[in-house]
């Protein structure tokens, strides 16, 4: 049947407190301060969609071969490309190979969960990996500000040891315009709140949740967990209510640890849902924007039997709060600051070089000799062994899954860096090999030589003139520098 | 090993510009203040020189590319000349060109320029740009103090040496290297600075304070060499003669392969050992008189010390702050300031350390003049400690 396989998540270390931000804006924005409870996800300064995606789809592919996936689908509204297939790139950075079907789904807040629906349709086809991420970007001051969070999710979905099966679904479709981002703009603009939970909300989802509740005759009552993804308060449990569904069943919408991820919201409640979930429970996801999706799924008793991962509770758990505003704003380009002339490099990328190593670059991968089984990076023709030198003799070899430690580094105050100082050093891989790498995610007295990292897929350059990004992969510590 | 090239050529005539933040002047300026110093000093007639080695490491933001920078602003007609390019090593390239071209016989005089105009590039530091299609898109944008920052944290880790330890002694080498400074007139950096300003300056890449990274400077040095016996022909009595010249440069092992610990220069150990042989020196320790090395930071300058086979293994912070490496230590280093206080034009810093060991060798090195100097070991390094070009010379009297 088809169903959900695995499951992953990704949330941002960084959770901006809430009360930082009422506090910048309280000059002007005093009842700011009603919605400053928590915190909200942000993306680092090298964060956007396709990463956070590509550390998500990781995390559920754990003990997954890749060649099982056949396909890659990509939900977001903040695609870092209009045109450049974005889940081409993820595909790249996990190296799934070049036979595979690769789709960019969009333009609506329920991208997520409708790509679900696609992917579960074509689950007899094979194994689609689908990923949901947003970065949204908000207007200082308003209300999306707070509520909004950056973060993603991943599901495989095929008709083969399904964790959850696919019991029904529904899809509403109806143009309702309760906010909009149009070509060109950088934020939402939204109407009334109280019209769209009235005639929103609380008038669309329902029709679509009635809908498969009576095509697969499965009581309201019967329902384990309700995912519905919504920042004004009470509509998911008034819904519920409405219906018969538990109040227990409704899932928490992660607003005050994460905030609301778009795109990917419905499907990150999805696996934190799943996470607790025990055989034969009934999740049902409801998601709206332009309409509204429906989905009912059951959970197999291959639930139990699935690897340990990071998922949606491991990846907040990692989280370190951030009480600077500023920090905030310049990450997500909404202030400009001086950065002086090295800030001012031309990161111009040569596509055609891009093109050639995009395996080296974008898989990180690097060369183990088949004479001397010596791993290296980058791949060469002759074997950097110096007692062995072979000629062309390197496979092959992925680094990005390697265990590493910090060999050398230092903090860099004078290069040019989004988020100084500049942490970066030599990286000494246990399975032999050493790469120059920048960091990330890295605060002052969190490493020193021997500390455990692990490699994540970042921004490497922006070119800002060209609107053009380039991907590497860096090195985090695997302390989470709380205690920094 | 081959016979070298001990003793077959001699320096006759060297110059060397005022370095540091010459707004004054433009890079061709710095050449021919250089060039004339020299050329006075040599004695001989522009059109003897017969061929001609031109450094510059960062053509783009002077010069431009190719040698004829050195050929039109010199007017040196109908002349072999090239343009040379090792990093930071560039310098000691021009002097090897130009040395290894009259031992050859291939002429009898030659040039070695150097020189690089840094500071119009309107920030401090050294000018940041891309490393090529392929490196950018995954080598860290990191800066020069970063990379060789890192020799601190390994190089403590290994020897068990406290940060505060290191801090300590990289701090005496930057305070002496501004003691020595403050006698050269030429020096970009003439002031000496207390130990506290130097230990509490501002962080630029950590543990690297300001006061352990060396000038940008702008400047400009040169040498004209020949053999031993057309020196004497041209009546020279007190001959200054390069009784070894050694490169050695990264294979890639540091950077890739499991051996280096970060903690040392790998290359300069090599090119030590060879320079020794040739030169026929059995205890650098004993036997060297002054050394300039590539302080570029000061740490590079420590590990350096043990690298050249003068302190022994994790003992340079205790020679350091012995004072070994000072004025008047049994080993002075950077007597002139070094690339810490004399300035670091790119281009020229290599063939600016033989300098100061051909004026120490002649007695005219003034208030900082040693006494009885023997041999001069000059160490010029480019690039980063995991991946580096090492030129090593040593320099000596004719006998």
């Amino acid at each position: 049947m088809a169903g959900i396989t695995s499951f992953g998540a990704y949330i941002p270390r960084l959770r901006l407190n809430r009360a930082s931000i009422a506090a910048a804006h309280k000059w002007a924005m005093p009842g700011l301060r009603a919605l400053a409870k928590g915190e909200r996800a942000m993306c680092n300064w090298d964060e956007d969609a396709i990463t956070m995606a590509v550390e998500a789809a990781r995390d559920c592919l754990t003990d997954r071969p890749r060649e099982d996936i056949d396909g890659v689908y990509f939900a977001s509204t903040t695609l870092p490309f209009l045109d450049r297939q974005n889940a081409g790139v993820i595909a790249a950075a996990l190296n799934l190979g070049h036979g595979i079907s690769s789709l960019d789904v969009a333009g609506s807040q329920r991208a997520g969960t409708s790509a679900l629906i696609a992917a579960l349709r074509g689950a007899s086809e094979g194994e689609t990996l689908l990923a949901a991420a947003d970065a949204r970007k908000a207007r200082p001051a308003s209300a999306s500000e707070m509520q909004f969070g950056h973060g993603a999710a991943a599901l495989t979905v095929g008709s083969q040891n399904e964790i959850a099966v696919l019991r029904g679904s529904h899809t509403v479709t109806t143009d309702f315009v309760d906010h909009f981002r149009g070509e060109g703009q950088d934020f939402d603009y939204g109407w009334e709140e109280r019209w769209v939970r009235e005639e929103g909300y609380s008038k669309i989802v329902p029709q679509a949740i009635k809908a498969v509740l009576d095509k697969t005759g499965v009581p309201a009552s019967g329902i384990a967990r309700f995912v519905m993804p919504c920042t004004m308060k009470g509509i998911p449990d008034k819904i519920a209510k409405d219906f018969g569904i538990p109040a227990a069943a409704v899932a928490d919408t992660l607003g005050e640890v994460c905030g609301d991820t778009g795109a990917a919201h419905a499907l990150l409640m999805l696996v934190a849902a799943l996470e607790t979930a025990a055989p034969g429970d009934l999740i049902l996801v409801a998601s709206f924007g332009q309409g509204a999706d429906a989905i009912l799924l059951e959970v197999t008793d291959a639930i139990t039997a699935l690897s340990k991962r990071q998922g949606v509770s491991g990846a907040l758990a990692r989280g370190r709060r951030e009480d600077d505003y500023m920090k905030f704003l310049s990450f997500q380009d909404n202030v400009r600051l001086d950065w002086g002339m090295r800030g001012e490099m031309d990161n111009k990328t040569a596509l055609t070089s891009e093109y050639r190593n995009k395996d080296m670059v974008t898989g990180f991968t690097g060369g183990k000799c088949t004479v001397c089984g010596t791993v290296q990076f980058p791949r060469g023709h002759y074997c950097v062994n110096p007692n062995c030198q072979a000629l062309d003799s390197q496979e092959p070899y992925s680094f990005a899954d390697s265990p590493a430690r910090v060999m050398s580094f230092t903090a860099d105050w004078l290069s040019y860096n989004p988020s100084p100082p500049f942490f970066y050093g030599q990286v000494q891989f246990e399975t032999g090999g050493r790469v120059l790498m920048g960091f990330t995610d890295t605060d002052a007295g969190q490493i020193e030589v021997g500390s455990g990292l692990k490699m994540m897929f970042r921004i490497k350059d922006f070119d800002k003139d060209r609107g053009y990004r380039r991907y590497f992969w860096k090195a985090a510590p695997l302390s989470t520098g709380k205690e920094a | 090993m081959a016979r070298g090239i001990r003793d077959k050529v001699a320096i006759i005539g060297m110059g060397c510009s005022k370095f540091g933040e010459r707004w004054d002047a433009n890079a061709e300026d710095l050449m021919v203040e250089a060039f004339n110093e020299a050329l006075t000093d040599a004695g001989i007639e522009k059109r003897q020189i017969e061929a001609a080695w031109f450094g510059t490491a960062f053509d783009r933001v002077h010069v431009g590319a190719s040698a004829l920078p050195l050929s039109t602003t010199l007017r040196l007609s109908s002349i072999p000349v090239t343009r040379v390019e090792n990093m930071c090593a560039t310098g000691t390239e021009a002097l090897r060109g130009a040395t290894y071209a009259v031992a050859s016989g291939a002429c009898d005089i030659a040039l070695a320029l150097g020189v690089e105009k840094l500071k119009d590039t309107g920030y401090g530091g050294l000018p940041a740009g891309s490393r090529g299609p392929l490196p950018d898109l995954w080598v860290p944008n990191g800066s020069a103090p970063g990379n060789f920052a890192q020799l601190a944290t390994a190089y403590s880790a290994k020897h068990g040496v406290s940060a505060q330890d290191l801090k300590e002694a990289i701090g005496h080498v930057s305070w002496k290297s501004h003691q020595n400074g403050a006698k050269n007139a030429k020096a970009h950096l003439q002031k000496a600075v207390p130990m506290e300003t130097i230990l509490n300056a501002p962080m630029i890449a950590e543990p690297l304070g300001l006061f352990d990274c060396c000038g940008v400077s702008d400047g400009s040095a040169c040498a004209i060499v020949t053999t031993p016996d057309i020196a004497k022909g041209l009546g020279k009595h007190d001959i200054v003669t390069i009784k070894a010249l050694q490169l050695c440069l990264s294979d890639g092992v540091e950077s890739a392969f499991n051996t280096w610990d970060g903690s040392h220069f790998a290359t300069t150990r090599v090119a030590a050992k060879k320079a020794y042989e040739e030169a026929g020196i059995k205890n650098p320790r004993e036997e060297l008189s002054m050394i300039e090395v590539h302080d570029c930071f000061s740490v590079t300058e420590l590990v350096t010390m043990e690298d050249l086979y003068i302190s022994a293994e994790g003992q340079a912070v205790k020679d350091v702050m012995d004072g070994f490496y000072d004025a008047d230590g049994p080993v002075p280093c950077q007597i002139d300031g070094g690339l810490k206080c004399f300035g670091h034009p790119i281009g020229a810093s290599g063939l600016r350390m033989v300098y100061e060991v051909y004026l120490q060798l002649l007695g005219r090195a003034g208030p900082r003049q040693l006494k009885n100097p023997n041999f001069g070991l000059t160490h010029n390094l480019g690039g980063a400690p995991h991946q580096n070009v090492s030129a090593i010379s040593v320099i000596g009297r004719y006998s």
